[in-house]
């Protein structure tokens, strides 16, 4: 490279500016620095109102419960107490759930599993806000959607051996879960593709007359890829009636935030220069998630259109289970997060309330393993990977079309051949 | 010479090219600090510094047009799509741009840029991890592509790559990132140690692009492969006691059309063996070449194996993978026809 111009030699040098977490693995981690409104602090607007109105809220964050866990100000939904020990109840199954397949993964019974520890809230109280006809375009962690819809675990489980039992037939990765029933979309390993797709999903709800709003969600890191910029500005024009969760857990694999645009502004700030409206929400607050999921399909039913709501959070593990955090982070990150655990925020807040205690929640948790543990029996029994997964060389060439052409009938007959001769003793 | 795997060749690679130019900046998703999920860039960061070794958003759009704004700066990007899956994202800024800036500013502008790619199933990753897209790109005027087999092979062509005046693609079988990989799954796992093209010199030295290697020499047929399906065709040959003569094609555009010409001009017989999926695929192109160019010399027709015309399974996988079983008929047929 020729040194620098001969015209630029009085001028600075020019730098260039890459953002780096303030810890990493041996730094203490410290979050004092980060600015935490009280809750209750962020002022609720009316459903109707402008876009507008809701940009403050892009720079704040929409907490209900507070440090003693009270339910506090204008965003506060008001739940009744079953609602609230259901999205308990949803959220705890998670975890168990979450841990008892991490540790499948671990025993070799299938390739690989991504837990959602710390985001339970995310999906689990968006399921109780939305309708259950509404359709949701999820990203990789939010199984607490299925679980709060009441998809069999067994199922889920299937998948995740990609067993005999499993509905998509081995084809995809596990957790990539699919079930039009449950209006939950096929999720994709490719980033950020549901994103613009639960906006034409939502556009074509508006085409037909429909009632039914859709909604997607997405991680801070794959907000920096197009599709985030077609979601937006398509559900803006079109005033589709969708929700854009943007899922802030703050890293992406090993890249922090930052690497997303953190530094610059909030996620939920995309909102205000698409003209859009936007929250930012404490995403570890179950009751908060509620409510701004339901104020944004309140509006989307209004045929107000879309919110963009960053749903701030924080990844407490590691990505997947073929990642090690503690190789880009310091240790024990998650629990040094002072937003809490969702799960023991809304424990106390209904133990405040008088609508639980520690005896009924030791049941609870109990009586969830015993179904994980009894649905993994019954999964397992349909095989795991690599001892009695799905395997039907038939229907590995089905469904690449709606009919087999003649390629592809030809490849099957193949495929055959090959697994016979490879039964009779050959490789 | 010193023992390394292909993760530590390739590493290698960017270390030594690196030293050597100041030019040379390295970015993708996670291959800074964490120095990439398959940890290629290990260490880069810490001794090349953060303006040289970064972060980027996860935007493979971004990344490669980003990285063709710095070449026509003067800057040569090496960077990294984290799997060949993602890199479609970054499909328009490779076809309609990287690949014809030299042509469409008559050699005003050139865009001397890596891009290097994980790629290839074995691993059970599913179709979003698992996929050979290599001939969407051969089918570009303007990018050449690479896929090594070897450790020694990957540093020397990386450097090659970096030292190319053109846009490279470089997909890395991530299969063989650890130990070469046969097809025989059920077979345990052997590590680059034990094998001689794991022997890599240290510093700079180069594999030219464009140059086929021969892997095996033989006489009853040509095996056309490259990166994970080298160790296949070698494994079967053997198995099966044919006397195949395997050509390592190394780039597969510009490929080396002569040394393809010589070895099926003397063995008479060819079988193109590639994971990907088979119809247009790279395999439809060498089974063209063979038939314009050594027609009158062939004792039987071209035979493709390859992977079938389906997404890439996640639990079938083995009965998807283009291994022993699938290659080993198609030698014995191609023989008897």
């Amino acid at each position: 490279m020729a040194d620098r111009s001969e015209r630029g030699a009085n001028r600075p040098a020019l730098s260039l500016h890459v953002p780096e977490p303030d810890a990493r693995p041996g730094d203490t981690i410290d979050f004092s620095g980060l600015s935490i409104p009280a809750a209750g602090s962020a002022a609720r607007p009316d459903v109707t109102a402008p876009a507008t109105e809701t940009h403050p809220l892009c720079f704040t964050l929409v907490r209900v419960l507070d440090d003693e866990a009270k339910a506090v100000g204008p965003w506060d939904p008001r739940l009744d107490p079953d609602t609230m020990r259901r999205m308990l109840r949803d959220m705890a199954l998670v975890r168990i759930f979450d841990e008892r397949m991490f540790r499948a993964q671990r025993q070799g019974k299938t390739s690989f599993y991504m837990k959602s520890l710390g985001e339970e809230a995310v999906a689990v109280a968006a399921a109780h806000a939305l309708d259950r006809e509404d359709m949701c375009f999820p990203t990789y962690r939010q199984q607490g959607l299925l679980v709060a819809r009441d998809y069999p675990l067994v199922e889920m489980m299937c998948q995740i051996y990609s067993n005999q039992g499993d509905k998509l037939k081995g084809r995809q990765l596990p957790i990539m879960y699919s079930d039009k029933a449950h209006g939950f979309f096929s999720i994709s390993g490719n980033l950020a593709t549901q994103f613009p797709q639960a906006v034409g999903w939502a556009m074509a709800s508006a085409i037909r007359g429909d009632s039914r709003i859709a909604a997607g969600w997405i991680g801070d890191g794959a907000t920096a890829e197009g599709d985030f910029q077609y979601a937006v500005t398509f559900a803006g024009v079109y005033r589709a009636p969708v929700i854009l969760n943007v899922v802030n857990n703050q890293w992406a694999i090993s890249s922090f935030s930052g690497i997303a645009g953190a530094e610059l502004t909030t996620f939920a700030a995309r909102a205000v220069g698409y003209g859009i409206a936007g929250l930012r929400v404490d995403g570890n607050d179950p009751l908060a998630v509620y409510a701004a999921t339901a104020w944004a399909a309140d509006r989307a039913r209004a045929n107000l259109g879309p919110t963009l709501i960053e749903m701030f959070t924080y990844r407490v593990e590691g990505h997947s289970t073929s990642d090690d955090p503690t190789a880009y982070r310091p240790q024990n990150a998650g629990a040094a997060w002072p937003l809490g655990d969702p799960i023991a925020r809304l424990k106390s807040h209904l133990i405040g309330l008088g609508e639980w205690d520690e005896d009924r929640h030791k049941a609870l948790e109990e009586e969830l393993g015993q179904l994980v543990r009894d649905s993994q029996k019954e999964a397992e029994k349909q095989g795991t990977l690599g001892h009695g997964h799905y395997d039907d060389v038939d229907s590995m060439f089905d469904d690449v079309f709606a009919e087999l052409p003649w390629h592809l009938a030809e490849q099957r007959d193949e495929a055959k051949a090959e697994t016979a001769a490879r039964g009779s003793g050959r490789k | 010479m010193t023992v390394r795997n292909m993760i530590e060749a390739l590493n290698d690679a960017h270390d030594v090219m690196m030293g050597r130019d100041d030019d040379i900046v390295v970015f993708g998703e996670d291959v800074g600090y964490f120095g990439g999920v398959f940890r290629v860039t290990a260490g880069l960061q810490k001794k090349y510094g953060r303006s040289r070794v970064f972060d980027a958003p996860i935007a493979e759009g971004g990344i490669v047009a980003t990285a063709i704004g710095m070449a026509v700066y003067g800057l040569k990007p090496l960077i990294e799509i984290q799997f060949a899956d993602y890199i479609y994202p970054g499909f328009d800024q490779i076809f309609s741009e990287a690949s014809r800036i030299r042509y469409r500013t008559a050699g005003e502008w050139t865009v001397p840029l890596v891009i290097r790619s994980p790629y290839g199933g074995g691993i059970f990753g599913g179709q979003t991890h698992s996929q050979s897209p290599e001939a969407f790109f051969a089918h570009m005027p303007g990018i050449k592509i690479v896929i090594p087999s070897n450790p020694h092979d990957a540093k020397g062509l990386l450097i090659a790559a970096v030292e190319d005046p053109d846009p490279v693609l470089f997909f890395e079988p991530k299969r063989i990132y650890n130990g070469p990989f046969d097809g025989f799954y059920d077979r345990p796992v052997t590590p680059w140690a034990k094998h001689p093209k794991a022997e890599v010199p240290d510093g700079h030295y180069t594999v030219p692009l464009g140059k086929a290697a021969i892997a095996r020499e033989g006489s009853e047929v040509t095996i056309l492969a490259y990166g994970t399906m080298v160790h296949v065709a070698l494994a079967t040959a053997e198995a099966e006691g044919v006397d195949a003569e395997v050509i390592d094609l190394r780039t597969i555009v510009p490929v080396d059309i002569e040394t393809i010409e010589a070895s099926v001009k003397k063995t008479g017989r060819c079988v193109v063996l590639h994971e990907a999926t088979r119809t247009a695929g790279f395999g439809a192109e060498l089974s063209a070449l063979v038939q314009e160019r050594c027609f009158y010399h062939l004792e039987a027709p071209v035979r493709r194996v390859t992977g079938y015309d389906t997404p890439y399974p996640h639990s079938m996988e083995w009965t998807y993978f283009p291994g022993p079983a699938r290659l080993g008929p198609a030698l014995k047929a191609v023989l008897e026809d």
